[in-house]
């Protein structure tokens, strides 16, 4: 044990002598691994980043929210057992508001495409939303100007809608859209209220591109396709989701006349299961980042290898010397391991001191933060990086015949 | 006396690509403790194939070594490592020092490897560096030396461990005649402290500082007599205390 703590302490005085005294060649191996930590430690940085952008994203949706839908999110089931499914309807909703006691407020949701005109001014493949009033509740979503859609104007079938700010912006650029009569797949809307924006959901789809109609409108005026609606229900509280989701399967369950042995036949899904597809994308994604620039640490660790091969050789008569008087062969390897490991760890150390105030520039354009465990990975990643690189040399080293060392000139 | 090293029919074989060399064709010898032994002969003899196999640091092809009583003959890498650290000290004649170390350290070395704690570590390197006199020397490093005070550096780093034999190898090879006189006044004082002392040399006026030599030719001992007419420096080298 302290024969061990020794060999260490001396390694470690052996190394950085060393390397003192071969400082530009030190430093030019240094870069290699530096370079190779810089890049690893940002791609963590930044697929940590988006991974952050991704949960703020999806808890403004609102993580309490139970989506009643056909389809399960995240797939793996038997594709056609599913197809098959009936549909779910607004009947559905109606029960699931009539009956449940565990949530705050339950919105039919049914979506179409359809060109949506005013004057000359054309948004093409708008999505038409049906919906009821209570869709601010389970949409966590604010109405800037005007007011959203009443219950009397959904149950009377009104032809009213709101806008989302996307298409509000494109179809009155240079006046208030509130009271004007807009076309929505030819017919007739009277504009009541403007959403707020809400940006894109990680730039996949804008939420900001859709026109929100009385369900009930909806159908009378869009229903020219089969298919069902889905129901949006938000949970009295966050702590009280599965609670609420097991609640809306009995209901769910008494509503389809399901015999207590069959299986559900609808899904119904909340953003648990959206973050775990996410996640294992996320990690797909991840290993491909961090391989791509592991590959440049790689790069970094054959140059250790060189050098410390050069190393090995410039110094072989003082290996020499050191197993004259002593040292066995397992201290020589330890002692080249060692130097080696540290070489890295000086590239992975700056590395990471660079990384850092990079970070915060990058934060400019995507939230990041370089978390605390990143940087002990990466030092220890330099430093294994070091140790593995060095391994052949410092073997060679510890192989070395005394005799043959000492003779060394 | 007791026997310190006792070596019986060594023979050590090189494989030279298809070529057998046989630098030892059967020693036989025997070392006591406290002897100061000269082992001579010309270049290609198999005298420093001789001392490499008593420093351990080459082991025989067949042949049986005993160094104070052990079996080192039959030893593996690790065990002969250990044998180097404890019982041999090696003076070599381009000194052999770590060129980045100071002279503490240099001494020092052998302790580390020998797991000898830091604080104990110092005290045995300072004694041994007074024992050679370079007390005020000891934080300067190889290079701000003169050959005469490197090799005496180096025979402070032989001291440290108190090992059972001094084996040196041309210590005087490297220095001027004045400052080998001084060298060889050391080796003298180290034997009458008690010290057994092997030296490898090919010059007489060396050799004859030894009480016995051992001439060696094409691999055979062709001569092992005492010396007659010894030479001792009495007061050649200043120690402090």
């Amino acid at each position: 044990m302290v024969v061990q703590f020794l060999d260490l302490k001396e390694g470690l005085l052996i190394a950085f002598g060393a390397i003192r005294a071969n400082k530009m060649r030190s430093i030019l191996t240094a870069l290699g691994i530096f370079i190779g930590i810089l890049s690893v430690t940002l791609m963590g940085t930044a697929i940590e980043g988006l991974d952050r952008a991704f949960n703020k994203s999806i808890s403004a949706i609102g993580a309490d929210v139970l989506y009643v839908q056909k389809w399960p999110w995240g797939g793996g089931q038997d594709w056609w057992k599913i197809r098959n499914r009936k549909d779910i309807r607004i009947e559905h909703a109606r029960a699931i508001e009539r009956s449940a006691d565990l949530v705050n407020g339950v919105s039919p949701i049914i979506g179409t495409a359809r060109n949506v005109k005013f004057g000359r001014k054309v948004m093409e493949n708008a999505i038409i939303v049906g919906t009821d009033e209570e869709f601010t509740t389970t949409s966590n979503v604010n109405v800037t100007l005007g007011r959203f859609m009443t219950n009397l104007e959904v149950s009377g079938g009104r032809p009213i809608c709101v806008l989302g700010s996307e298409i509000a912006e494109g179809l009155f650029p240079s006046e208030t859209p509130l009271g004007k009569t807009i076309k929505v797949g030819g017919y007739p809307y009277r504009v009541v209220g403007v959403l707020e924006k809400q940006g894109s959901f990680l730039g996949l789809q804008s939420l900001d591109n859709r026109v929100y109609v009385p369900i009930n409108r909806f159908f009378k005026e869009f229903r020219s396709f089969r298919g069902g609606i889905e129901v949006w229900v938000k949970a009295a509280s966050i702590e009280l989701v599965p609670e609420a989701k097991e609640e809306i399967r009995g209901i769910m369950r008494k509503a389809r006349g399901l015999s207590p042995k069959a299986e559900d036949d609808f899904a119904i899904n909340q953003q648990e299961i959206l973050v775990q597809t996410f996640n294992s994308f996320g990690v797909m994604i991840a290993g491909f980042g961090l391989f791509i620039t592991g590959l440049s640490l790689f790069v970094g660790g054959i140059g250790i290898m060189n050098i410390m091969f050069v190393s090995v050789t410039e110094r072989t008569r003082e290996i020499g010397i050191r197993m004259a008087i002593g040292a066995p062969r397992r201290t020589i390897l330890a002692q080249f391991l060692i130097e080696a490991g540290a070489l890295s760890l000086i590239g992975g150390v700056i590395g990471v001191a660079i990384a850092f105030p990079l970070t915060l520039v990058i934060d400019q354009v995507l939230p990041t933060a370089m978390p605390l465990n990143i940087v002990f990975i990466a030092l220890l990643v330099s430093v294994a990086v070091g140790v593995i690189s060095g391994f052949l040399p410092a073997y060679r080293a510890s192989r070395l015949d005394p005799v043959e060392a000492l003779r060394y000139e | 006396m007791s026997t310190m090293i006792r070596l019986q029919n060594i023979t050590k074989v090189y494989q030279m690509g298809e070529e057998q060399v046989h630098a030892l064709r059967g020693v036989s010898v025997e070392i006591q403790r406290n002897e100061y032994v000269a082992i001579m002969g010309p270049s290609g003899s198999g005298k420093s194939t001789l001392m490499n196999i008593i420093g351990c640091l080459d082991t025989p092809t067949a042949g049986l070594y005993e160094l104070n009583g052990t079996n080192v003959s039959e030893m593996n890498d690790n065990d002969l490592a250990k044998v180097r650290n404890k019982e041999i000290g090696f003076v070599f004649q381009t000194f052999n020092l770590l060129a980045r170390s100071d002279v503490l350290h240099n001494v020092e070395l052998p302790l580390i490897y020998g797991g000898v704690s830091s604080h104990e570590r110092k005290r045995q390197a300072k004694e041994s560096i007074a024992r050679v006199g370079l007390t005020d020397r000891s934080h300067h490093k190889p290079n701000e030396l003169s050959g005469g005070q490197r090799q005496r550096v180096a025979i402070a780093r032989a001291l440290v461990t108190r090992p059972s034999i001094l084996l040196a190898d041309e210590p005087t090879g490297n220095l001027d005649s004045k400052t080998g006189e001084e060298i060889m006044g050391l080796f003298d004082i180290l034997h009458q402290e008690g010290n057994t002392i092997i030296l490898v040399t090919h010059e007489e006026d060396i050799a004859a500082h030894a009480h016995r030599a051992i001439r060696i030719r094409d691999g055979h001992i062709e001569r092992d007599e005492l010396v007659t007419n010894r030479r001792v420096i009495q007061q050649a080298v200043h120690l402090s205390a």
